[in-house]
């Protein structure tokens, strides 16, 4: 993984668990988020990013599909951005125009940013809390079994689950969330380890409440915020990854795109004049994925209490 | 130590049969055959080639006899695609071209890396951090399959420097732009890393003991803080070391390096069976072995660790 | 046949007696030629093998050629000339040929190249044990036990064919086989030096144990990377052999391979990224070339019984396929000249008459008219289909605008279903599409090539397109004198039927440095020889 594993095993350690002395540390939290410059910027450019792809569609004049006969051919010429044509980012190799494309783009990329971090936070939790909470011989089991999936060549393998299932976006979710949770079932594992000795937890283990119980009512609301933090710096890591497995032809299926797919179509035309087939979208993706980072390093800075 | 080590070593095996079990089955499950082409080959063919292969015998027969070669003989079989090679000539082949592009690769991103990181620590909240920053996530932001065609529009075509492709043994003009392509995303994750650790480092207390009793800042930082915040980079090279395996297949495929990458997403595609099997094994193995050293070398430079 | 040969010989020892070439010109045209005699072109993938017997594809087959020599080979124009064979006679009706085998032809270690060598490679071709994946075509060549050792019914030394002497081969058939000959071009025919096949195995082909005897050796050898091929000072044609050194690069990516020609780093490559070769052809008149090659586009129509109901109705197909405005995929997506094709054989087939098709003289807009009124009349409405293709640029964008077409004018939904190669290929063969992308290219210069692969049983027709009198047709023409009339009365039963929908007939578009001269554009099956090939002076 890019992301790399010191930022997990930073987390695993760090001592995040703010709500435990009530809700003043939250309110804390938030105002140290919104004094970070870089991080609000961040938080505003994803809102203005998720506009566009919600509305976006609204705006086109084409949709993602339709080709513009009248362009099909001449792209290079015909299909320059233009106010005037309705192709306001101009149009694909194709005729078809950038605009819908790209909005239709962003809509698959969050998505598959989001949903993997959502299967990373709900299987890592749950396991990495689990075998926190039960540890001994099971937490050695349960770990160990983590390393092994860890020491996978993980992209080769969702490289083969892709060419033997076919391409489709099931799969590729699939596939992503397989690896995503594995870090965060260490952070999770690390962070349990010091609340169970916690005394609400001990308290509660003492009046016979049940493991389960324990786990979801006071174990995992205590990891959110090494969580949340964590799942922010995974979706951009996920967007990375699918704009691989687009590059290597495996990802959604036409007419659908995402910012991978057109990223790469628009650099294999990097030397035809036709620049903004790969400037557009690659736009969007840079600064998505800038703000997701600067969202993620705030939201750290401001739950970890020590000052930096 | 020695127990962790040999511990860890007992976990490997299972690991890799597990491993070798799997990706049996998902390339069995995959629809096609390596043999099968445009032209469909009339059955008395087909059986022949099945035969050659050992592809008519019962699926376990198959396994345990593949497994058995490996591990005994230390052979992987001939190639199904390419006829005239065996997998471990394309292993021989493939694995020291990665690795020596990667290897280069990590070496540029740990010192561009560091010293970005460090200068941004540094000068935390000048300009000269906002920069490294920004130098940082950008370059961990554009794909390589991006950078790649640009590099070589720019030092191949328009300026005539370095050839646009090829491997050659390994001369240096071949070298330099897969290791740019290759390098610049863990270049900045280890910027951003070093960054972190090293402010963190920075505002421990006996960094300002030490800068308070008034030694040079040089000194301090490569006396004091540069160890405990190098302990991230070093924990960082068994991802960064599967980056590179999983990044050379677009090294590959731009430059025509010939590593280890292009020969995995090929026979993927050609239902290679025994180079994917192959590839699998020793990138997993080899995935293992450097989380090892790793972890080791993480606790041979930090004594808190216990294993 | 025999007369043909005996010219072919005397224009043949008409060139090696005028050889006595100046130097630095060409013994032909007299031109000057660079000191430089190198030639590099690019490989969109590495070849799997260089053992001819073991070949099945065409990049390999690019190199086979030049590093083998078989009994005949081909020209420029893709005739048949003398190779190892200085001619060979046809007897017993065209079942028997016996070939002479010129002496002075030698194996790159100086061993002479004899008739042993030839009957060795071929039984390695049929060899079971050996299990090439082109043993079937020894099998269409007829030669007599053929089919009985592939199957492991006879031992490969009863294969049909003999030495007499060192320098006579005799091959039997069992059926009239008129262009035979012209078989032994390809690879599988080749011949193989016994004794460092047996000494080396299946490393045989590595350039420090090769031996060869075609007009270059291999010296060089990295996969996925290049390989080099360097004059044969054995062969017997050495001296006019001009190109001392051919290199093969594999380039992946098609846009890194235009870079590294614009950089001069290779002088040949094809095919160009899509849609580009009228930009490539303004920007580089001299290098850009487009010539006809053998392979036709079409688009095969489910008709299996458990299929789609309206597929099996002729109107509905018609309509599907006069929706399809072929200009428009010819010259604003593919841009290489190709033809938009209406009949099924490639028109640049030798002696093949493009049959009269209504549908081919018509507007696009008759066509449009006729497509809606044909859906019309058979009641169809909100037909959805699936159409699948394999993973390719240029499929992609034509599988999306025909897409489109059928959606604007005939209000059909289609999914587009992408899928790589091997999965492909297994999904087409199982019948689970509407539509499928599907290509063919002739594997000898005549009609039958293509149209006999839509004949009912026949396994490439994956659509199940079945009709009896076209079935009769094509096994009637094989024995026919006039074979173009029945393939026309075919041509005409396809297109009323529709059982494809044919697409375009392909061109080669290429890039070729302008220096480089003799490259064989009119052959059009695209069979090259570096031999052939020369360096002329800036």
């Amino acid at each position: 993984m890019i992301f790399g594993r010191r930022t997990a095993k930073s987390l695993e350690n760090a001592d995040l668990a703010p709500t435990i002395e009530g809700r003043s540390l939250w309110a804390d939290a938030r105002i140290r988020f919104f004094r970070n410059r870089a991080a609000v910027a961040g938080l505003v450019v994803l809102i203005l990013v998720a506009l566009f792809a919600a509305f976006g569609a609204y705006v086109a004049p084409w949709s993602n599909e339709e080709v513009d006969w009248s362009v099909l051919g001449q792209v290079d010429t015909m299909g320059r951005p233009s106010l005037a044509s309705g192709h306001y980012f101009g149009t694909d190799e194709l005729g078809r125009d950038l605009f819908a494309r790209t909005v239709q783009g962003t809509q698959i990329s969050l998505m598959v940013g989001l949903i993997a971090a959502f299967i990373a936070v709900i299987v890592g939790t749950i396991y990495g809390a689990t075998a926190g909470y039960y540890g001994g011989r099971i937490d050695n089991f349960m770990m160990r079994l983590v390393d092994v999936f860890m020491s996978v060549p993980y992209m080769f393998v969702l490289i083969l689950l892709l060419v033997i299932f076919g391409r489709s976006i099931l799969m590729l979710f699939v596939g992503i969330g397989l690896i995503s949770w594995l870090d965060m079932a260490r952070i999770a594992r690390g962070q349990t380890l010091s609340i169970k000795n916690k005394e609400f937890v001990e308290a509660a283990h003492a009046i016979g409440v049940r493991p389960s119980t324990i786990i979801r009512r006071h174990i995992v609301p205590n990891l959110l915020g090494v969580v949340i933090v964590y799942a922010t710096l995974l979706v951009p890591n996920m967007i990375i990854y699918e704009s691989f497995i687009s590059f290597l032809g495996l990802g959604v299926q036409e007419p659908n795109t995402s910012w991978g797919a057109l990223i790469s179509e628009g650099a294999s035309q990097l030397q035809y004049g036709t620049l903004w087939m790969l400037l557009f979208p690659l736009f969007f993706f840079v600064i998505t994925l800038f703000a997701f980072f600067f969202v993620g390093d705030g939201l750290r800075d401001a739950l970890d209490p020590k000052d930096r | 130590m020695l127990s962790f080590i040999l511990k860890r070593l007992a976990v490997a095996i299972p690991t890799l049969l597990i491993l070798v079990v799997f990706s049996y089955v998902i390339m069995y499950a995959a629809p096609g055959g390596p043999f099968d082409t445009e032209r469909t080959l009339p059955p008395e063919v087909m059986a022949n080639l099945e035969a050659k292969f050992g592809l008519d015998k019962p699926l376990i027969v198959q396994m345990f006899n593949y497994v058995w070669n490996v591990v005994v003989h230390f052979d992987f079989g001939p190639s199904y695609v390419y006829k005239d090679q065996t997998v471990n000539d394309i292993i021989a082949q493939g694995f020291p071209v990665t690795l020596t592009y990667g290897f280069w690769s990590f070496v540029v991103a740990t010192v561009v890396g560091m010293t970005l990181g460090i200068l941004a620590a540094i000068y935390h909240n000048s300009w000269l951090d906002y920069l490294a920053v920004g130098i940082s996530i950008g370059a961990q932001v554009l794909p390589n399959f991006v950078m790649a065609p640009i590099l070589t529009l720019v030092f191949t075509l328009w300026l005539g420097w370095l050839p646009g492709g090829g491997w050659q043994g390994g001369q240096w003009q071949y070298v330099i732009m897969p290791v740019i392509a290759l390098s610049t995303s863990f270049m900045a994750s280890i910027a951003r890393l070093t960054r972190s650790s090293m402010l963190e480092v920075l505002n421990a207390n006996y960094i300002r003991t030490a800068r308070a009793k008034g030694l040079p800042m040089r000194r301090v930082i490569f006396r004091h803080a540069l160890k405990p915040a190098l302990l991230p980079v070093i924990s960082y090279l068994g991802p960064a070391f599967v980056g590179m395996i999983t990044g050379s297949v677009v090294i590959d495929i731009y430059f025509s390096t010939g590593g280890i990458g292009v020969f995995f997403v090929n026979s993927a595609l050609n239902r290679d069976y025994s180079v994917i099997m192959g590839i699998t094994i020793l990138t997993g193995a080899l995935t293992i072995l450097f989380n090892l050293v790793v972890d080791i070398l993480y606790a041979w430079i930090d004594p808190k660790i216990r294993y | 046949m025999n007369t043909k040969a005996t010219m072919y010989l005397s224009a043949a020892a008409m060139v090696l007696a005028t050889s006595a070439m100046a130097e630095g010109t060409h013994p032909v045209t007299g031109e000057a030629l660079s000191d430089n005699q190198t030639f590099s072109y690019r490989l969109l993938d590495q070849f799997p093998t260089l053992d001819p017997q073991l070949n099945e594809e065409t990049e390999g087959h690019h190199a086979i050629r030049d590093l083998f020599e078989g009994l005949m080979i081909q020209d420029g124009e893709g005739n048949v000339i003398p190779g190892v064979a200085t001619g060979y006679e046809a007897s017993n009706n065209n079942q028997t040929y016996t070939f002479t085998l010129r002496p002075e032809a030698k194996w790159s270690n100086g061993d002479p190249v004899v008739a042993a060598d030839f009957v060795y490679g071929w039984q390695r071709a049929v060899d079971p044990a050996n299990a090439s994946p082109y043993a079937w075509y020894m099998e269409l060549a007829s030669i007599v036990n053929a089919s009985e050792i592939v199957a492991g019914e006879m031992d490969p030394t009863e294969l049909g064919v003999k030495a007499i002497d060192d320098h006579t081969l005799e091959v039997n058939l069992t059926k009239p086989l008129p262009y035979f000959p012209a078989m032994t071009t390809y690879a599988t025919m080749m011949p193989a030096h016994r004794a460092t096949i047996e000494a080396h195995g299946a490393k045989w082909t590595d350039p420090a144990n090769i031996v060869s005897n075609g007009a270059y050796v291999l010296t060089e050898m990295v996969l996925n990377e290049y390989h080099s091929r360097e004059k044969n000072p054995m062969y017997w044609d050495a001296d006019n052999v001009i190109i001392e050194k051919t290199t093969g690069y594999v380039i992946n990516d098609v846009n890194q391979a235009l870079t590294r020609y614009k950089a001069g780093e290779i002088d040949a490559f094809y095919p160009l990224p899509a849609g580009q070769y009228p930009t490539l052809l303004e920007q580089m008149p001299d290098q850009a070339h487009a010539a006809p090659r053998l392979c036709n586009y079409y688009y095969q129509i489910n008709q299996w019984p458990d299929g789609k109901e309206e597929l099996k109705d002729p109107r509905v197909r018609k309509a599907l396929s006069y929706a399809i405005d072929r200009n428009v995929i010819v010259d604003q997506v593919l841009k290489g000249g190709q033809w938009p094709a209406y009949n099924f054989a490639h028109l640049k087939t030798a002696g093949f008459e493009v049959p009269e098709i209504d549908y081919a003289s018509w507007s696009q807009a008759e066509r449009d008219a006729k497509a809606k009124e044909l859906l019309a009349e058979a009641g169809v409405e909100n037909l959805e289909l699936k159409l699948i293709y394999n993973t390719d640029e240029n499929h992609k964008q034509i599988a999306t605008i025909m897409s489109q077409m059928w959606k604007q004018k005939l209000g059909v939904n289609v999914t587009l279903e992408n899928m790589e190669w091997k999965t492909y290929l297994g999904v087409r063969k199982s019948g689970d599409f509407d539509v499928s992308r599907s290509a063919w290219c002739a594997d000898y210069n005549e009609a039958s090539t293509f149209l006999s692969i839509l004949v009912s049983e026949e396994e490439h027709n994956d659509g199940k397109y079945s009709n009896a009198r076209y079935d009769e047709l094509m096994e009637a023409s094989t024995t026919s004198e006039s074979p173009n009339e029945m393939y026309t009365e075919a041509e005409q039963i396809l297109a009323e039927d529709m059982g494809v929908i044919p697409i375009y007939h392909y061109t080669q578009p290429m890039l070729l440095s302008a220096d480089i001269k003799g490259w064989p554009f009119n052959n059009a099956e695209f069979n090259w020889y570096s031999k052939d090939l020369y360096r002329a002076a800036e």
